[in-house]
């Protein structure tokens, strides 16, 4: 039998000659991204900002004008409607009731209830979240600092692994891969929401994941080749894990695309949040970390250095004995 | 490498059986579960998402406990240089700034009003720290401030006295498995799945249900008491629906019972209006005192006041001496029902407002699981056909591998009680397409070491031994994101978190060890000559 390869055996591709390019793109792109993020800002949803969210369920396919003036009348607030998943869903945002608590938003919800049902027989709610501003604000605060902490912390992880070039090499491409994220629901305007933390943090691990790979090869590679110059080095490294990188990224998407067209509206934009960050997180794998190494001088070890690289060294020891038992 | 003592196999394999057994019942219908013994009802619990119901965060003002413990103080001091022999007067009562300042009118008398005092500041507490500080100020002045850590006790009492509350009024309304749990200092967590509709729990839980009965001061000037003004000893209470026209209603300060004594409260009818009421008995104690007040005020009304509103305010026809009585308001059988179960309960200790609310109907989250169930059998099709299709036996050894992984991971969160969410359901499609990636790398290693012209054996002994070390590194990495995840997630952001963490454990391991298992047999049933990878 034929076994299918997506990349093709002894296949050398120059990535390290071309990284001038490469660096340019990145930053271009990354300075595009900030720029959206901060011109046109994110679509927050009610877990941010606060406020009270209602998924309404029509028996038949709505026009969000109808619905908007049924809402208006009611007087409750500027109103922002979304179209969700199919034409029979709309998604009702409204402001928080300034006084009152949690009665008054119970009451706008109701009031809102009512209106909708004498206007459009047999809607339901199929979900309502209602949050105050006191827990959006700290729902923030704890999922920048999430996001923060699991940078840091996998980039101090990657230091004391291996030299610091690896360690800042990684942290750089992990922020440019949340940037990137983040520039694409600014442009797309996607609610960004807690289950899109949670998929910025899953980029964030599968991003590093992919890096690891790649950066354990390199290192490999040092020890054996130690005479080897640093760019053919970090080149024979990227082409020789470049099968498994595209063989997982492949089968990352397809898993990921069989949830964006099956999983459901409520997923959606977590679904696409991944997909994008997969990619983002490849491209700047390869292209981005490894031949920043280069660029921060990363130098091939003499005959007889490696002993003197404390952790790295006792880690090398550990590595292939014990790490293969979780 | 590859060989396995026959005693290794079962230790690799014993962890996987015990795995997919556990998930078995996750797959079983409800009667059948029911019938195994608890140990054995590892379950995976389907979080509000997938199995619609409430999720309401209630937030408990901590000033609001500090001004109740100051007004209760302020109770007691008074009581206490009432009983002092002989009598300390006091004046000019005052609590400002969250402090508690009176002056001692006979200054002689200030160095026995702290005496009497100091007593009832001590904590309660084993720690020995006081709960308020008593200082002489002006040499007549007594200021007493209470301290943090009285203060950070108090709520803490409260909270746990308002948690067992809430359990209660929420077990009264009969719904199934609701989940109640402090979190943080001022924060209770309530989770009812299959609630269609929370209003009716919420407007339960707003109910703080102090129920006082006191005597109608019916000396007070009723222009004055329109304009809020009362004689001493008495106050002004909102009465919304005095039959007077005027919202408003005088009534003495001195409570006749409170809604501490009762020892029932049930909804029922009024024998001649038919109207809605709740029927009260008092315990023991509390009926002799209602009856001893009803004695003597016989043609007298009396005001039924719940969290500080008059209800109605009945003229006492009879002394009552039952035990029994009947409030009656303007009640409807669904507000009448709700105040017997929050009467029944006990009334809160604090206010609670809720902070966040989230509500899933049933029909979206029934339409959430098909859609992950959907897209879950559809992504591990297309993966296992992939992984076949590039590298044939060796895949469908993957593929193997990722099957019982999912299981386990069902298995594993039964275990652990964890609770599989919507971004739960992404995190399994993750893992299945992440699980491969090990044995992505396994491959490709063996791969390029049979280019670089090492034997079979030797190929796939060096394939798995290599890549190891990667995959070990990679995995550690991704768990510390997940770790971060689940130690400051919230609601979907730890659903998910879990997940992936049972994820990276179980796929390390289905995808390493258990792989090479069965290479292994192939390589020594079968001793072939070349490899198609």
């Amino acid at each position: 039998m034929k076994l299918l390869k997506l990349v093709p055996d002894n296949t050398n591709i120059g990535f390290v000659a071309i990284r001038h390019w490469a660096f340019a793109l990145t930053m271009l792109l990354t300075v595009l991204a900030v720029g959206a993020t901060a011109y046109r800002g994110l679509n927050m949803g009610v877990d941010f900002v606060g406020g009270l969210m209602i998924e309404a369920k029509f028996p038949q396919a709505v026009e969000t004008d109808k619905v908007r003036s049924t809402i208006a009348a009611l007087k409750v607030g500027e109103s922002s409607l979304q179209q969700f998943g199919d034409d029979k869903t709309v998604q009702i945002r409204l402001p928080l009731p300034e006084q009152g608590g949690a009665g008054a938003a119970n009451a706008v919800v109701e009031k809102t209830r009512h209106a909708m049902e004498a206007q459009f027989p047999g809607v339901t709610f199929s979900r309502y979240d209602t949050v105050s501003g006191k827990v959006s604000g700290e729902l923030i605060q704890t999922g920048v600092l999430a996001v923060m902490l699991a940078v840091i912390g996998i980039a101090v992880f990657s230091w004391f692994r291996y030299e610091w070039q690896f360690g800042v090499s990684t942290f750089v491409a992990i922020v440019h891969d949340v940037l990137m994220t983040l520039g694409f629901f600014a442009v797309t305007q996607l609610e960004f929401d807690l289950n899109i933390v949670a998929a910025v943090l899953t980029i964030v691990g599968y991003s590093i994941n992919d890096k690891m790979v790649i950066d354990d090869r390199i290192r490999e590679n040092m020890r054996k080749y130690r005479k080897m110059d640093m760019k053919a080095l970090i080149d024979l490294s990227v082409n020789e894990t470049l099968p498994r990188t595209v063989m997982t990224s492949v089968t990352i998407m397809l898993a990921l695309g069989a949830l964006l067209l099956f999983g459901g509206h409520v997923l959606r934009g977590f679904t696409a949040a991944m997909m994008l960050g997969i990619i983002v997180g490849t491209y700047s794998s390869v292209y981005v970390s490894s031949s920043l190494l280069i660029t921060l001088g990363l130098k091939p070890h003499p005959v007889g250095e490696a002993k003197g690289k404390g952790i790295a060294a006792q880690a090398e020891r550990m590595g292939p004995t014990d790490g293969a038992k979780p | 490498m590859l060989t396995f003592s026959r005693g290794r196999v079962i230790l690799i394999l014993l962890p996987l059986i015990i795995g997919i057994l556990c998930a078995v019942p996750s797959f079983l219908p409800d009667r059948v579960v029911e019938q195994l013994p608890a140990s054995l009802r590892t379950r995976v619990n389907l979080g509000l998402d997938l199995s619609g119901g409430s999720h309401l965060l209630l937030e408990a003002s901590t000033q609001d406990v500090a001004k109740q413990r100051l007004a209760n103080m302020e109770e007691q001091i008074r009581a206490e240089l009432r009983r002092a022999d002989p009598r300390i007067a006091i004046g000019d009562i005052s609590a400002r700034d969250g402090k508690l300042s009176f002056m001692v009118r006979d200054p002689a008398q200030v160095d026995a009003a702290v005496e009497r005092i100091r007593p009832l500041t001590q904590g309660a507490g084993l720690t020995g720290q006081r709960d308020f500080n008593v200082e002489v100020v002006n040499s007549s002045t007594i200021v007493v401030t209470p301290t943090s850590a009285g203060i950070d006790n108090a709520v803490k009492s409260a909270m746990e006295v308002a948690t067992e509350v809430i359990r209660k009024r929420i077990d009264e309304m009969g719904t199934r498995e609701p989940t109640i749990q402090q979190q943080g200092g001022n924060r209770i967590v309530v989770q009812v799945p299959g609630l269609q509709d929370p209003k009716a729990l919420k407007d339960l839980l707003r109910q703080t249900a102090k129920l006082e009965f006191k005597l109608v001061d019916t000396t007070a000037n009723p222009a004055e008491v329109a304009q809020g003004r009362a004689p001493v000893g008495s106050e002004v209470l909102p009465y919304p629906d005095n039959p007077s026209g005027v919202p408003m209603i005088a009534v003495k300060r001195q409570v006749m019972v409170s809604g501490e004594e009762l020892a029932d409260a049930t909804q029922g009818y009024d024998q001649q209006s038919n109207a809605p009421v709740v029927n009260i008995r008092f315990n023991g104690a509390g009926g002799r005192k209602f009856g001893q007040v009803t004695t003597q005020n016989v043609n007298r009304p009396f005001a039924m006041i719940l969290d500080g509103k008059v209800l109605s305010a009945p003229n006492i026809n009879e002394p009552i001496l039952g035990g029994s009585a009947q409030i009656s308001g303007n009640f409807t059988v669904e507000t009448a029902n709700q105040l017997a179960i929050a009467l029944r309960s006990g009334n809160l200790p604090v206010d609670l407002t809720v902070v966040e609310e989230r509500t899933v109907g049933p029909g979206l989250g029934a339409d959430s699981i098909r859609a992950g169930l959907l897209a879950s059998i559809i992504a591990v099709v297309a993966v296992a056909t992939f992984m076949f299709v590039s590298y044939g036996r060796f895949g469908v050894y993957a593929n193997i591998a990722v099957a019982i992984n999912v299981l386990v991971i069902l298995g594993v969160m039964g275990i652990l009680g964890a609770t599989l969410t919507l971004p739960g359901i992404a995190g399994f499609v993750l893992t299945i397409g992440t699980a491969v990636d090990a044995n992505v790398l396994i491959y490709e290693r063996i791969r390029e070491e049979r280019r670089r012209g090492r034997g079979v054996v030797q190929a796939i002994e060096f394939g798995y031994k290599e890549a190891s070390r990667t995959i070990f590194e990679a995995n550690v990495t991704h768990a510390i994101a997940g770790g971060i995840m689940l130690a400051l997630g919230s609601g979907p952001v730890k659903g998910f978190a879990i997940v992936l963490l049972i994820g990276i454990a179980t796929s390390v391991y289905t995808a390493v060890t258990f792989t090479r298992l069965l290479a292994a047999h192939w390589l020594r049933t079968q001793r072939p000559s070349d490899i198609t990878i």
